[in-house]
């Protein structure tokens, strides 16, 4: 099944219309910084991040620990609070945007509650949205179809791979419909077999959703295969070193990443990262 | 060589291991334990009053007639277990419960005062954790004093509760069930304070991502996160609300329960009629806390089976 987004016919936008939503931004950051008191003095997440994540796109952060992408990604889901600049979702700031559900967020754990069957973790935002329960039904079904959960409505998570977790997690980040989907390393802890594998179904998924993506990874061949853009961060303070834009096509597979355009721009993010970490030594 | 060795020492898995496989094994051995130890304590603490009573009867006797006598005593000092067994057959099943004189009357009196004061306590405890969960100011005020509530024996607020308690009126099972409740609130208190803040930050934020209410939050994680909590502090409280029922039972001279027959007993001297009401309230509770565990098991198959 498709999902709602799809089901709005493209033909009755006009084309102007639909090139101008398309350049809208969906994330706007300017000047952004964000620092922690701790007990051993301040500690400077983020500092001077300008950054623009347009409608549609694929933008992945990658650095190495400590460098503030999870941060960032944090603080666009209003999950943390800038101390400085202006960050705006969806052209509101980010406590709006979290009040009217603008954004789906897979955490690094799938941090499903053991309690509840696979659908009704799926359907937990729904509830807490007051969706009734054979809508919620009808949601869970269609949202497990399109991770390929189908059948594991009344699994407990316990009975499922840690990988079949996170594509659970994936399913009910989704199926309120939001039109942001944030990721923080989603796929970190799992294996690399798994992991490519879940790469390309994400990939599968964005080009089916038209969602716009947030992914946080520390993973090069990852932000590569999977980025329209990849910013570059390095930590101490965290900022941003290079946004690197990539031009592959949506129906990538495993296999471009063999190809010397992916070799060549996971070379420049290495090197910026390298580049990064230089100021450390 | 070894080989051979082994098999021979340890053919097919044998009636004893298989035995102690389990739970029954072990427990029958240190039952047994117990029981050989309790008769010959009952020889030893019963013996110099029978060479008494057969000195005086200038009757002559050996080592058979004193190990007889000593376990066949009206008031012994340590009743032998097979004396506390007749004398609970004779009062639970012989006697009818009606009867002023049978344990079972007693027993339901005490349980009555245990379960309405096990109730109070539960819910108590779990209003007092979820108040302290929500509200910062509360775990600051109120913490101190539900740790103190339980550093005060028991035994010296007890007569104060039934004496303020008779002179508004209140008399019977009420003052029994208020001390029962002021005894099991605590466990649950301090178990569903942790229970309701077991859930992880991830959880949290994963709610806060939805703009879920602090209502929803409660009903949709907390709750049920703090259920295995809630059951290992139920275990707790029930049994201890069956020690403050009985213990509500000492001061006021009550007629009925099993702490009245303690009581009645020690006046009398009658030490079989006191161990069979100690047996009989640590049967109850053991079935109490049993009860819970199989509510426990039901309550976590309903969430998910594995916890």
């Amino acid at each position: 099944m498709m999902p709602p987004s799809m089901q709005s016919d493209p033909v009755s936008e006009s084309v102007a219309a639909a090139a101008n939503r398309d350049r809208e931004s969906v994330v706007r950051a300017r000047d952004l910084s964000l620092t922690f008191e701790t007990a051993d003095g301040p500690v400077f997440a983020l500092s001077g991040v300008d950054l623009e994540i347009d409608r549609g796109e694929f933008v992945s952060f990658i650095g190495p620990s400590g460098c503030g992408k999870t941060t960032l990604l944090r603080a666009i889901a209003d999950l943390e609070q800038p101390t400085g600049g202006t960050l705006a979702v969806n052209g509101v700031p980010p406590r709006e945007a979290r009040l009217n559900r603008s954004y789906g967020y897979v955490f690094q754990a799938p941090a499903l509650y053991p309690w509840r069957t696979i659908e009704r973790n799926v359907t937990l935002p729904l509830e807490i949205m007051g969706m009734s329960a054979n809508e919620r039904r009808a949601k869970a079904g269609e949202y497990l179809d399109l991770v390929n959960l189908g059948g594991f409505e009344k699994k407990y998570p316990w009975q499922l791979s840690g990988g079949m977790q996170q594509r659970a997690s994936i399913a009910r980040a989704l199926c309120f419909d939001p039109d942001l989907l944030l990721m923080d390393e989603p796929f970190g802890a799992l294996d690399e077999i798994v992991r490519d594998h879940l790469n390309e179904q994400l990939l599968r998924l964005w080009a089916k959703t038209q969602k716009t993506v947030v992914f946080v990874t520390h993973s090069i061949p990852e932000a590569v295969f999977l980025s329209t853009k990849i910013v570059v961060m390095s930590p101490r303070p965290g900022r941003i070193i290079d946004v690197i834009p990539t031009d592959f096509p949506r129906d990538r597979t495993l296999d471009a990443r063999e190809s010397p355009e992916f070799l060549e721009i996971a070379h420049r993010v290495r090197e910026g990262l390298r580049a990064g970490h230089s100021y450390d030594d | 060589m070894t080989i051979e060795a082994d098999a021979g020492s340890a053919p097919v898995p044998g009636l004893v291991s298989r035995l102690f496989a389990g739970h029954l094994g072990p427990i029958t051995v240190v039952v047994l334990a117990i029981v050989v130890i309790w008769y010959a304590g009952a020889v030893y603490m019963n013996a110099p009053r029978q060479i008494e009573v057969f000195n005086r009867a200038q009757t002559d006797w050996g080592a058979a007639d004193l190990i007889e006598g000593t376990l066949a005593q009206d008031r012994p000092i340590l009743p032998a277990p097979h004396q506390i067994l007749v004398e609970m057959k004779k009062t639970i099943i012989d006697k009818k419960i009606t009867s002023k004189r049978s344990l079972v009357f007693h027993a339901w009196v005490t349980l009555s005062s245990t379960l309405l004061g096990f109730v109070a306590g539960a819910v108590l405890g779990i209003l007092l954790a979820v108040g302290i969960v929500h509200v910062g100011a509360l775990e600051k005020s109120l913490m101190p004093w539900i740790i103190s509530s339980q550093t005060i024996p028991i035994l010296a607020i007890a007569p104060m509760v039934v004496v303020v308690l008779g002179a508004i009126g209140l008399k019977g099972l009420v003052p029994k069930a208020i001390i029962s409740a002021y005894l099991c609130f605590f466990p649950v208190t301090i178990g569903m304070v942790k229970g309701l803040r077991s859930p992880d930050l991830l959880q949290m934020d994963l709610l806060r991502t939805y703009s879920a209410s602090s209502w929803q939050t409660f009903w949709k994680l907390r709750w049920p996160a703090s259920v295995p909590f809630l059951f290992t502090s139920l275990k707790v409280a029930v049994a201890i609300s069956l020690v403050g029922a009985i213990v509500g039972e000492l001061p006021t001279g009550a007629q009925g329960g099993l702490g009245a027959r303690l009581l009645a007993g020690s006046y009398y001297g009658q030490t079989i009629q006191i161990w069979s009401a100690l047996f009989t309230a640590a049967a109850l509770a053991a079935s109490l806390v049993a009860l819970v565990g199989v509510i426990e098991r039901l309550a976590v198959r309903a969430m998910g089976g594995r916890r």
